[in-house]
């Protein structure tokens, strides 16, 4: 009797088998992740705390509206979406030292030195009945104007963008120009329950 | 010397392509632990809103999702039409947020609980009351971490 030889098993195929399955869980695979605003919401006020005690000076405060409509209003008077940039801009660096924008307060940054930093504050506040998208819309600019004051910050500092900053100097950066965005208290919530 | 004269024998080696198979299955493999099939079905409809200010989400693994907006078609005859919240995998109201944020604390580790962050996902026509309504539920719970979802454009 001859010796029985198993045959090999021809695996070339499993490579092709594979590549399928490779090429599924290629396509299925959601890597683009989640992008959005961030935001950190104040804490809830405790209750015996008294709510103004953390009273601002009117000329610091900017007051942006918006309505069941979705019309703003910065401030006292009617604007646009698209010009609530530049407002911001010129209330967060008040180029001018007018006495109705908000006063600077010179800051001893670590690893920099004092820097005339805002004290302005943007309070955000809406009505029940505005739509998401607008909110975003406003959010949006906002986030934006204190985008770009950052990158001018950086430009003339560092000569760079933002975002080719390195980690401590973006840290100097957000301390120049802090992210003061007040979500206001619901003023309707209460009055509805 | 017959160990350099042979020249008669001298046929180009096959490639061995059996390693390739282990190198695909490895990449396989990767691409299959990687990959997070939709957990949750969409019960609402989410259309988000453009924004060309977004950062992307640092951990996605902190993240806990509330859905809100319109249900989808064939949930509507039973929760009509105006805008529902979701959470994991059915309409919720909004005293359910507590428990939710609760148990997705509960599920993260001791040391990352305080990085947890809420996404909220809402659709662009949905009314910010129901909107602030969940804010100030989050704000009630303590979860200050919230990130608005949204699309990016240039």
């Amino acid at each position: 009797m001859a010796k029985k030889k198993t045959p090999a098993i021809n695996s070339s195929s499993t490579a092709d088998i594979a590549f399928l399955l490779l090429c599924y869980f290629l396509m299925t695979t959601t890597m683009g992740s989640q992008t959005g605003l961030s935001r950190r919401l104040p804490p809830m006020p405790e209750k015996d705390q008294k709510v103004d005690d953390q009273k601002v000076n009117r000329r610091n405060i900017i007051i942006v509206k918006i309505n069941s409509a979705d019309r703003l209003l910065a401030g006292s008077e009617p604007i646009d979406v698209s010009q609530l940039k530049d407002k911001i801009r010129e209330f967060l660096t008040n180029p001018t030292n007018d006495p109705n924008l908000p006063e600077k307060e010179e800051i001893d940054i670590e690893g920099y030195g004092k820097y005339p930093v805002s004290k302005g504050v943007i309070s955000l506040q809406n009505d029940r009945g505005t739509s998401y998208h607008a909110y975003i819309a406003v959010q949006n600019e906002l986030v934006k104007a204190i985008n770009e004051l950052r990158d001018d910050f950086a430009f003339k500092n560092y000569g760079k963008p933002f975002i080719q900053l390195t980690e401590e100097q973006q840290d100097i950066a957000k301390k120049a120009i802090p992210q003061n965005i007040s979500e206001a208290e619901p003023k309707d919530v209460a009055k509805r329950r | 010397m017959s160990r350099f004269g042979g020249s008669k024998n001298k046929e180009v080696p096959a490639i061995t392509s059996s390693s390739l198979s282990d190198i695909v299955f490895m990449l396989l493999f990767f691409f299959m632990v990687t990959t997070q099939l939709r957990e949750t079905e969409n019960k609402v409809i989410v259309k988000l809103p453009e924004a060309s200010e977004v950062v992307k989400l640092e951990r996605k693994d902190l993240a806990s999702y509330i859905n809100i907006g319109t249900p989808t078609k064939n949930y509507q005859a039973q929760f009509g039409t105006d805008a529902r919240i979701q959470l994991n995998d059915s309409f919720k109201s909004i005293d359910d947020i507590r428990d939710f944020i609760a148990a997705e604390r509960e599920s993260m580790s001791e040391g990352d609980r305080s990085f947890m962050q809420t996404v909220i996902r809402a659709d662009e026509d949905v009314r910010m009351g129901i909107i602030t309504d969940v804010k100030q539920e989050l704000r009630r719970c303590s979860a200050l971490k919230i990130m608005y979802a949204s699309r990016k454009t240039e």
